[in-house]
């Protein structure tokens, strides 16, 4: 084939490796990504990890029903450090869903082909993500079951929620976009529940995919209303992908509270969550593509261009932390002078070099090509930059709560076990649901990929 | 005449190629069917255009979507905080429209998704569990490698002998009578 030889190809043009690998047909796409739901045997690997798994789950449920009989006093939160943990694991829980859309929504919109193999377990993994998100705020009240409160609703005392809190916005960015999401998702699912109700051979099978699936049956013309139906979906969740992280940097912007008080929040925000989203896609997408060998669909071209966006929001999120500091001495505001020394000096200096280590040092590695196609260096990066994630939430969270204003407000903070039960738990939960979902559904977009195929049989004959 | 009665839906031809059924699909309209259907494993640019479908409501019923949920998120918050719950806070405006914008988006933008899938659920009449080109055995291949064309028995110009030479002609592979039963 002269595709694959083209003239001038010298050592220093590299050719992009392709983002479907060259062979494929309709057929086969189809044979393999659907095999993974409907034949394959459950291996040991898969029993080991959900039981193990769903163990961690379990710790979850204990320590959720334990905070509702005891209360929130079981975790470290006190006065003035009344966010702690559920807080800063809300908003990294949050931040990681953001990838997801991302992929699915912006990549659509700017015809990213790349996109097409990644984007359903993105999607899935934003969902799990917001539902690991969701918990927090809502057993943080302390009340869980007097959450309805946050809803504007006729009560019989006659009052309503209060529209101008930050705190109201992210009922509703949080709730809109997890419903949203829910949408787009099955709206992608739908075809190729259709193929997997198709090539079902157990009744079962049959029974749940066809419901599922509502009569699909890839005609022209429901075609046509879906794909017009797909692209609004995606013009619509890309401003709300973007609301949604800056409504949550407003719970904090909003706040007087030295080194949340900044209008530089919004934006990174958004490029941070992208960032730590990214990083999941790579720690859920490596092992996917490894156990059940889709290296040929998620591609070295695929790895390689997440650790492109890695690094770039990574560098954005970079120039956040230096804004901050700069406009704290340049304001020359003295609470805000203090708290940066308080970053720098304070009692939780550790934690903020830690975060500076892990999500601007350390994936300055990406600059170099090797790193970026070396599949277990991407792994421990994406790793390590989750990490950083979260120990910025808890820089911001606890650093600034912890030394307000007046000396006599000043406070701790430690976690107790409970607070570590309950974190651990929602990320036992959260592979927990990616186990049974690459299982239960497609985790590559079928229907696209066939596209991908037609799209590639046509480059080849243009080569020809 | 066999004893059960069934009815016969319409004739389908078997393609191979997206491009085949494209032609095929223009012929059908240019020989002067009206009443065409083609299955496709995944979307074809201007296929639904050669069966005659040029025009989807789903834009307009996400517009409308949008516009309610906009009017219901701010219409919602003005009430609520002008007028029925009404908190003078040293003396600020009750109407803050500026606070009242997150909540306005997000309600637009749910409606839109909301109207806009449940639009085009509807208007593709799913759920519809059952339909007559499931009889046909090979049609399972429309969900992964195969394409379709069926004329549909209600066409004008329909003649079941006629219709499955013409699609016979134009190089399907497989041409099957769509039966459903009464």
């Amino acid at each position: 084939m002269s595709a694959t030889q083209p003239p001038g190809n010298s050592g220093h043009i590299r050719r992009l490796e392709p983002v479907l690998e060259p062979g494929h047909t309709y057929a086969s796409v189809t044979d393999k990504i659907a095999a993974v739901v409907l034949t394959r045997p459950l291996g040991i690997g898969w029993l080991a990890g959900f039981t193990l798994t769903f163990t961690i789950t379990m710790v979850l449920f204990i320590s959720i029903a334990w905070l509702i009989i005891k209360g929130v006093g079981i975790w470290g939160i006190n006065i003035p450090i009344g966010w702690g943990f559920a807080i800063v694991n809300f908003v990294w829980w949050i931040g990681i869903g953001h990838a997801g859309t991302l992929i699915s929504a912006i990549l659509f919109l700017l015809n990213q082909k790349w996109r097409t193999s990644i984007n359903r377990f993105a999607e899935a993994m934003t969902l799990f993500a917001v539902a690991c998100a969701g918990i927090f705020p809502l057993i943080h009240t302390g009340r869980p079951w007097m959450a309805y409160y946050m809803f504007p609703y006729p009560s019989t005392m006659g009052i309503w929620p209060q529209f101008r809190s930050p705190l109201i916005w992210d009922v509703f960015a949080v709730s809109t976009y997890g419903t949203v999401s829910l949408l787009f998702w099955f709206v992608g699912l739908l075809p190729d529940l259709a193929t997997l109700r198709d090539r079902a051979k157990q009744r079962y099978q049959q029974v749940i995919y066809g419901m599922l699936s509502m009569g699909w049956r890839n005609s022209a013309r429901h075609w046509h209303r879906y794909q017009s139906a797909y692209l609004l979906l995606a013009g619509l969740a890309t401003p709300l992908v973007l609301s949604v992280h800056t409504v949550v940097s407003f719970d904090f912007a909003v706040a007087i509270v030295p080194g949340w008080h900044t209008t530089i929040f919004p934006p990174y925000f958004v490029a941070g969550a992208i960032y730590s989203g990214f990083a999941m896609v790579l720690t859920l997408a490596i092992p996917l593509r490894k156990f059940y060998g889709l290296e040929d669909f998620i591609t070295m071209r695929h790895l390689d261009n997440m650790a492109k966006v890695m690094l770039a929001t990574g560098l954005i999120v970079a120039y956040g932390y230096f804004v901050e500091f700069f406009m704290a001495f340049y304001s020359g505001n003295k609470f805000d002078v203090f708290l940066a020394e308080q970053r720098l000096h304070g009692p939780y200096s550790h934690f903020y070099y830690a975060l500076i280590l892990c999500n601007i040092l350390t994936p300055q590695l990406l600059w170099i090509e090797k790193v970026r196609r070396n599949v277990a260096a991407l792994f421990l990066m994406s790793l390590v930059i989750n990490t950083g994630m979260w120990l910025e939430r808890f820089v911001i969270v606890v650093i600034s709560l912890t030394r307000d204003f007046v000396p006599s407000a000043w406070g701790r903070y430690s976690p107790t076990f409970w607070d570590y039960s309950t974190f651990i738990g929602t990320l036992g939960f959260f592979v927990m649901l990616v186990f049974l979902f690459v299982r239960g559904l497609p985790a590559i977009a079928i229907a696209e990929m066939r596209e991908l195929v037609e799209h590639g049989s046509h480059s080849n004959k243009e080569h020809k | 005449m066999t004893e059960h009665h069934s009815y016969l839906h319409g004739v389908m031809g078997e393609f191979d190629t997206p491009e085949q059924l494209v032609a095929a699909a223009k012929k059908a309209r240019e020989a002067g069917y009206k009443h065409v259907e083609a299955y496709t494993p995944f979307p074809i640019e201007g296929l639904a255009e050669e069966i005659g479908f040029h025009w989807t409501a789903v834009p307009l019923i996400t517009l409308f979507g949008g516009v309610s949920g906009a009017l219901t998120g701010f219409g919602l918050q003005y009430w609520c905080s002008a007028i029925t719950y009404p908190l003078n806070i040293g003396g600020r405006p009750l109407n803050s429209w500026p606070a009242f914008i997150p909540v306005t988006f997000e309600l637009t933008v749910l409606f839109s998704a909301i109207f806009a899938v449940v639009g085009m659920i509807a208007l593709n009449k799913l759920p519809q569990p059952h339909h007559p080109v499931f009889n046909v055995e090979r049609f399972a291949h429309a969900s992964t490698d195969k394409f379709f064309l069926v004329i549909e028995a209600r066409d004008p110009k329909f003649q079941l002998a006629e219709s499955a030479r013409f699609l016979q002609e134009l190089n399907a592979k497989h041409v099957s009578e769509v039966k459903d039963e009464e």
